[in-house]
């Protein structure tokens, strides 16, 4: 059963773009991760154009994290003052990654570009966390209490000026770093189609010490308003949005993640990082395999349209 | 004593024109020969579950010779040639072990599709050099590269590898023996459409040849016009990119909203 995707301008078997969706959705669900950056890569692996993949993927990331947007706001759970510096400093990271997608498009070096920044961020961030979960159970199995790490030490970071008062989340902080980590998401965000919450999480709560209770949901609000702002503007600027694979990878997504939280309750919190861990590291190596292995094709043509 | 200058010049032209004309088209003789062409419509409409189609053409030649007839010497070729767009050939290199687009080249203004059918194999209908100045055929498609490209030694490898991909895509594609004679003056000329036609102007050009002699062409305008809901989603984007956009991310909000409400209860 094949489906015409009229943006990627290629007939795809919807079979495999429902399962697709909601593979990642259920490991989304069962990980509490948006899946932008497993569904980015898994839609280049079926042959979909970077372009399209990316600018998809960030569509497909607000419907996988408005549910969980909702909860944290009902719940108060968010830190509204410190989601809009986020998102301030977000929004203009998504703006000049939007105009560097067009350049790097351009430029022909986009798919490039794209697979390198993979490899590199799923490979550390992969790396990281399956370290750290392996120490953590061979700790359990010792019968050693885990070491949590103690928020409260001063780095730097904490010397910056321009300091602001963030009452929900009780902390006194400059709002240079804070933009900036938003900034960075947001090149992110508009480069590689991911929400970039994998490394948003971390680094608010061991950069910028903010209490975990609401960092998921700050970050969260922050992904959401980045994302649909990235689709939008990425819709005007470069028509790479297919409007008819996201809502295939959506619709299976939110499914497979209903799923995916009942059996992430039934894991246990280290096994279920170090599977996470595990799975981003099979994704990055099979790009890095993809940019090594001599192509099928070393020449390749594309339209460029009149004075473009 | 201007008016003189542009007298002499327009005299000049006028002299010129012809003699420029007569070197081309080296036959003195008068060809009563005349082509004629027609294509059942002049729009088609493809439909998302297109997989590509024939088209027909049918064509007469008027004022033939019926010895030269009989003897098989008038040839046909038909080429539908698709809307004209810049393309650029990248090429890849093994830089520091990864596979890099290294060298580019942009070509100017060539058909996005082209479909070829004639009576025979164009390279035994007439002289190659003359099917070749005429641009007939895939190989003969001009391909100019557009500003910079180095000392031109590239160039042959960039034309091959875009002829050659091209090709392979079905976009470009050539059928010796479409063109059949149904009666002794009429024929029948069908050209394939492939399943990835680009939208817009086709040209259909039709060639007769006699003894190997270009004789008379004839060119007839056929629109491709994709509908159906992915036609229409396609020129959304195109022409209403922020409500699209906008549409998008509500159909997102939507979406996953929805979902959240929907198994809240269970």
């Amino acid at each position: 059963m094949t489906i015409y995707l009229p943006i990627a301008e290629l007939s795809v078997n919807i079979l495999i773009i429902l399962g697709m969706g909601a593979a990642v959705g259920f490991l989304s669900g069962m990980f509490g991760v948006g899946g932008g950056f497993l569904i980015t890569p898994l839609l280049i692996f079926y042959n979909i154009p970077p372009v399209v993949a990316v600018a998809t993927g960030a569509n497909q990331v607000v419907a996988s994290s408005i549910s969980g947007a909702i909860t944290h706001f009902r719940r108060g759970t968010i830190d509204i003052k410190l989601g809009t510096v986020l998102l301030c400093g977000g929004l203009v990271g998504a703006t000049l990654g939007v105009w560097l997608f067009s350049l790097l498009r351009s430029m022909g070096q986009l798919d490039l570009v794209i697979s390198l920044l993979y490899v590199v961020l799923l490979g550390s961030v992969g790396g990281l966390m399956l370290w750290e979960s392996i120490g953590a159970m061979r700790k359990a199995a010792k019968n050693q209490p885990t070491a949590l790490r103690r928020p409260g030490q001063h780095i730097w970071i904490h010397g910056l000026p321009l300091k602001m008062r963030f009452k929900k989340s009780k902390i006194y902080l400059s709002v240079i770093p804070v933009a900036t980590l938003g900034f960075c998401i947001g090149i992110l965000t508009s480069v590689m189609g991911v929400g970039g919450g994998f490394i948003m999480v971390p680094a608010m709560i061991y950069l910028l010490r903010i209490p975990t209770s609401v960092v998921v949901g700050t970050s969260l609000f922050q992904i959401v308003f980045v994302s649909a702002y990235t689709v939008i503007v990425q819709a005007s600027t470069n028509y790479t949005v297919d409007i008819v694979l996201a809502f295939v990878l959506m619709i299976a997504g939110v499914i497979g993640a209903q799923y995916g939280v009942r059996v992430g309750q039934r894991l246990r919190g280290e096994q279920l990082r170090a599977l996470l861990a595990l799975l981003v590291l099979a994704v990055g190596i099979r790009l890095a395999i993809e940019l090594i292995i001599p192509p099928k094709d070393i020449y390749s043509v594309v339209s460029t349209g009149v004075g473009f | 004593m201007l008016r003189l200058a542009l007298v002499l010049f327009a005299l000049l032209l006028a002299f010129a024109a012809p003699a420029r004309a007569q070197s081309l088209e080296r036959p003195v003789t008068n060809f009563t020969e005349k082509l004629e062409i027609g294509i059942s419509t002049d729009e088609i409409s493809i439909t998302s579950d297109f997989r590509g189609a024939d088209l027909t053409i049918f064509g007469a030649i008027d004022g033939f010779d019926a010895n030269l007839l009989a003897q098989g010497k008038y040839n046909i070729i038909v080429a539908l040639e698709g809307p004209k767009d810049n393309a650029t050939v990248r090429k890849k290199e093994r830089v520091f072990g990864i596979w890099v687009n290294t060298n580019s080249m942009t070509f100017e203004l060539v058909p996005e599709s082209y479909s070829l059918s004639s009576t025979r194999d164009i390279a035994t209908i007439a002289p190659p050099r003359d099917i070749a100045n005429m641009g007939i055929g895939i190989d003969h498609i001009r391909l100019v590269p557009l500003g910079f490209f180095g000392d031109g030694s590239t160039i042959g490898e960039f034309r091959n590898a875009f002829r050659r991909i091209r090709e392979t895509s079905g976009v470009f594609q050539r059928d010796p023996g479409g063109v059949q004679f149904i009666s002794s003056s009429l024929f029948k000329a069908s050209v394939r459409l492939p399943a990835n036609v680009p939208n817009g102007v086709h040209v259909v050009r039709a060639y007769l040849f006699r003894d190997g002699v270009f004789v008379a062409a004839k060119a007839l305008p056929l629109r491709v016009v994709k509908t159906g809901l992915e036609q229409a989603i396609t020129r959304a984007a195109h022409e209403e990119p922020v409500i699209y956009g906008l549409f998008a991310v509500t159909l997102a909000v939507i979406t996953g909203w929805g979902a959240s409400l929907l198994f809240r209860k269970e």
